[in-house]
């Protein structure tokens, strides 16, 4: 009797540590080699604290622009993800990072984490914090960022607008925060500025990952007559390759998952925002700022993946050269897209 | 109008796939006296298996197979913990949930998004018969015209049916009988675990040909709420679901109305939730739980 009640402790311990190594936040690093590459010039530490995970595109396209970095070896890079958004497991991770791995810069995002990272902040002001936040950058260490691809989103619109026969656009969003919203709201204002019948269907699924809801919500926009889709989300580029429509991507350049259909994407580029602040810290010169503009158009934050002419049906010239034409004036700083927060509607018209 | 119910009705009959799978699996299980908690996990697991396996080999069938594989494992493991050692049945199912999550998570970035990518495969599609009832899935073909009367069957009539209830009515009585408990419930957690794969695979391999985390999103304990709906029946149980995905349909239609465009879209979405619970509120007391519901059985 006592023994297998024994066996069954162990058998459920096993099972339950199991499940706790697995889940518990996964890490990566880059071997820390050297403090200075070949040339002589200092090669930065940077650790980053994601409360989500890789996968998710947000901070994937954080990740990726350091990854790059250092497989180039230009910094070191480690990170942790999926720390959450349990009361005091940011924290926890970030003054650990600060004492252990007592990096020159970190990176990550803040947001539903916001008061422990600058409260961490503070402690260590030696360390250059850049946080993914919606606040503002606070004295003497800690940097914000964003992303902001509402303008090639306006551009992505322009295009969406004038390919369009049924004049019905579908939109699925993740969940309608602020950079949901500004991106979705700028897709519908560029689809209006070149066509003012358009209507636009907008479905937000309340997560940030669950394709089959995405899918799902995308084809009952086609049923209510929606011929172009703008993927916000993950899941909408297959509802649109299964019933044969043009698409739009989101937050990284999306092609590959169908050539046929995607004709560009809403594409955030980190590497701008990376590069001044290692410049930064590098001089010596390193303040609190937001690092806005790094993430918009003029400085090469945000662009609009390359336009994919060979979708199904192809995309006329003209059409190509009035999107070209905006983006450059966007470019140039002549037009400035609107930034609209609010949650847009579930049915939009001008 | 008469389309748009097409539409709606369509699209029930995909949303219901998965939940109707595992909530008739979980039925199975429970029917032997077996809660299992881990449907959440077993769809996940299944649903990555499936589709890392579809990628490799380049065959969906390979795909569904290995996910079926993955199921049957995840259950024997689960079967040996709760009927074998007569461990806690939420702890082990719990815990076999977390696992199953966890280790697809971790195996999905080490294959597959390091570089930032993610795992697909030209998926199943629909067969059209007709209509946007009748454009769907071999998997929803299959579900609804097969396993369900099968499963009837299976509960209802044959030998096999008989014993899972009995053990899971009165283990002792059965095993007086002549009835093999441990291994009656082997079996039924084996099919029940079978039928959640199924789902969980039919979500990746068919629906969405692509594997992002979070793949399931809860749509287990979905499932696990309908059999309690269903007080353990087949028939009330497919009602569930077919409320469910109806209420889900039909949410995402009634967003696009110009006229309910600014009604705030989390109140759509709770809807198919509110349906089940006002139904289970209604019909759901003195539910008649399995007589040996979570007791281990040992001889003594």
């Amino acid at each position: 009797m006592k023994k297998s009640r024994i066996g069954k402790a162990v058998a459920a311990l096993a099972l339950a540590g199991f499940a706790l190594a697995a889940c518990g936040g996964n890490t990566g690093s880059d071997e820390a080699t050297t403090d200075t590459a070949a040339g002589g010039s200092e090669v930065l530490s940077v650790v980053a604290a994601y409360s989500s995970a890789i996968e998710e595109p947000w901070d994937g396209v954080i990740h990726e622009a350091l990854q790059e970095l250092a497989d180039a070896g230009e910094i070191t890079y480690k990170y942790i993800d999926k720390i959450g958004y349990a009361s005091g497991a940011f924290e926890r991770t970030l003054r650990q990072i600060a004492e252990e791995d007592k990096p020159a810069i970190i990176m990550g995002d803040s947001f539903g984490n916001e008061e422990s990272a600058r409260k961490v902040a503070l402690d260590y002001p030696g360390i250059a914090f850049v946080m993914g936040s919606g606040g503002g950058p606070a004295e003497p260490n800690f940097s914000v960022f964003d992303n902001w691809i509402h303008e090639p989103a306006y551009v992505s619109g322009v295009l969406a607008g004038s390919l369009t026969k049924t004049n019905i656009l579908g939109i699925v969003g993740g969940i309608p925060v602020p950079e949901v919203n500004r991106i979705v709201n700028a897709f519908i204002a560029g689809a209006q500025s070149v066509n003012p019948n358009i209507q636009a269907k907008v479905n937000f699924i309340n997560s940030w990952f669950d394709p089959a809801a995405a899918k799902e919500a995308a084809l009952s926009q086609i049923s209510a007559g929606a011929d172009i889709l703008f993927a916000e989300r993950a899941g909408v580029i297959e509802a649109a390759a299964e019933k044969g429509l043009l698409v739009f991507g989101n937050q990284m350049d999306q092609k590959a998952i169908s050539p046929e259909f995607v004709v560009t994407s809403n594409v955030w580029n980190m590497r701008p925002t990376v590069n001044y602040i290692l410049d930064q810290v590098k001089a010596g010169s390193y303040t609190a700022q937001d690092l806005k503009d790094f993430s918009m158009v003029a400085k090469g934050g945000a662009t609009l993946a390359e336009i994919n002419t060979g979708v199904t049906g192809g995309v006329p010239a003209d059409v190509v050269a009035k999107a070209q034409a905006v983006m450059d004036s966007i470019k140039s700083g002549v037009f400035r897209v609107d930034v609209n927060e609010g949650i847009p509607a579930g049915s939009v018209t001008k | 109008m008469i389309e748009v119910t097409q539409e709606i009705i369509g699209a029930s009959l995909r949303i219901a796939t998965p939940l109707a799978l595992a909530a008739l699996g979980e039925l199975v299980t429970e029917k032997s006296g077996v809660l299992n908690l881990g449907v959440e996990g077993i769809m996940y697991g299944s649903a990555f298996v499936g589709i890392a396996t579809a990628a490799q080999t380049g065959s969906l069938t390979t795909g569904l197979i290995a996910a079926l594989v993955t199921g049957a494992a995840a259950g024997l493991i689960f079967a040996f913990l709760t009927v074998t050692l007569g461990v806690n049945q939420h702890v082990a199912g719990l815990g076999l949930t977390l696992f199953m999550i966890s280790f697809s998570n971790s195996a999905n970035r080490i294959m597959f998004t390091a570089d930032g990518g993610q795992v697909s495969v030209d998926p199943w599609r629909p067969f059209n018969f007709g209509g946007p009832i009748f454009s769907q899935y071999w998997i929803t073909y299959a579900t609804f015209l097969i396993i369900v009367p099968l499963t009837w069957w299976l509960m209802r009539r044959s030998g096999l049916g008989l014993k899972i209830r009995a053990v899971g009515e009165n283990p002792e009585a059965a095993d007086v009988a002549g009835i093999n408990v441990t291994k009656t419930r082997y079996t039924a957690i084996l099919i029940g675990s079978l039928y959640m794969a199924a789902g969980g695979a039919f979500i990746t391999l068919a629906f969405v040909g692509s594997f992002t985390i979070n793949i399931i999103n809860g749509r287990g304990w979905v499932a696990l709420a309908l059999v309690i709906f269903g007080r353990w029946k087949i028939g009330r149980l497919l009602a569930g679901a077919a409320l469910f995905s109806l209420v889900n349909a039909g949410q995402l239609q009634l967003r696009l109305l110009p006229s309910f465009s600014d009604v705030p879209f989390e109140i759509l979405l709770a809807l198919p939730y509110l349906a089940v619970i006002v139904g289970l509120a209604v019909s759901g007391r003195n539910v008649p739980y399995p007589g040996a519901y979570l007791k281990p059985y040992k001889r003594h």
